[in-house]
């Protein structure tokens, strides 16, 4: 859900992740905020991140129908919960420009010249 | 969780051992936030199953509340790399995942509707002039559903106004007035203690499909 803050960026989502290190944490499972979430969120950014992690489970072409599934829903809730970036980078998909992931959290903090 | 556990649990969380004033770091105290959250919870369903966002969360303290209340989902900003460091030591004392984002308030971008709720202790803008307010305009841009804010009484209608009017908050209420105790933190404190009357607002946003 982060984008890119950068000044006159108007494209900055979403972030391209650059992996050094990720883990996998081990969440609670709840279905019904996995279909509340599911909305909201921009599916192919989350395909392309979850891949980006080691994880290709996801469907590329997802429907509503789709929360139906046992199966689905415990992919989806693997790619959004529990896949967790600790080392690497964020970056802008308009100018390149790194936002530093270290111990897990994301360093969004801009020059001056960005602002 | 009772009110009671919630407020214990908290009270043993670290603290700033270095506040820095320019950026107005005090710690919001177990008493004021276990009530914050506990309010949030148990009048407006706002925390529990939600997605909730502390805003300059510093040492953790309401995310913390709010995952201990059974929000889904925790992120904790901040501008300060050391309160985060706080914040992530004091998650993993009480053994909470909560997301941290190093970022400043005034350059949020957040695409996307996924917070429901945003919980913040703001600076009341002492140093950094207006800067409660840079925080609740970034709050309602990005809660779906409802922030819960502090702010001086002092400052009520100043607040109210500018919620409803330039933020375009459907609503604005006072919840209750509660006093904040600021311990001698700094150099500048003269006494030992002094009781500063707060609101404890909660706003609702306006709904719209793309915002910020």
């Amino acid at each position: 859900m982060l984008s890119s803050n950068i000044k006159g960026v108007t494209n900055g989502f979403p972030l391209v992740i650059e992996v050094q290190k990720f883990v996998e944490k081990q969440v609670d499972f709840n279905s019904d905020f996995l279909k509340n979430m599911f909305p909201k969120i921009e599916w192919k950014a989350l395909v392309t991140a979850a891949r980006t992690m080691g994880y290709a489970e996801l469907p590329e072409e997802v429907d509503s129908s789709m929360l139906e599934s046992e199966d689905f829903l415990q992919k989806f809730h693997h790619a959004l919960l529990e896949l967790h970036l600790e080392e690497g980078a964020l970056i802008c998909p308009e100018t390149g420009r790194r936002f530093v992931v270290a111990k897990g959290i994301p360093n969004m903090l801009l020059h001056e010249d960005e602002v | 969780m009772k009110l009671k556990q919630l407020e214990s649990h908290l009270g043993c969380l670290e603290q700033f051992s270095n506040p820095k004033k320019e950026l107005e770091q005090y710690p919001t105290g177990a008493h004021i936030a276990s009530r914050m959250l506990f309010s949030a919870e148990n009048s407006f369903g706002d925390v529990s199953g939600k997605v909730v966002a502390d805003f300059g969360c510093g040492c953790g303290t309401l995310g913390l509340a709010a995952s201990l209340l059974d929000a889904q989902y925790v992120i904790g900003i901040d501008i300060d790399s050391e309160s985060l460091e706080l914040a992530s030591l004091n998650a993993e004392d009480l053994e909470i995942d909560m997301e941290l984002v190093h970022c400043d308030l005034s350059n949020l971008v957040w695409k996307g509707q996924i917070i429901d709720t945003v919980v913040m202790n703001p600076p009341f803008g002492t140093r950094k002039k207006g800067a409660d307010m840079i925080f609740l305009h970034t709050g309602l841009k990005v809660a779906s559903q409802a922030v819960y804010s502090l702010h001086k009484t002092s400052t009520r209608e100043h607040v109210k106004r500018t919620a409803l009017r330039d933020f375009n908050a459907i609503s604005a209420e006072v919840l209750c007035e509660l006093r904040f105790d600021v311990p001698q933190l700094y150099k500048f404190h003269k006494k030992k203690e002094v009781d500063v009357a707060v609101d404890l607002w909660r706003f609702v946003p306006q709904k719209n499909q793309e915002r910020v």
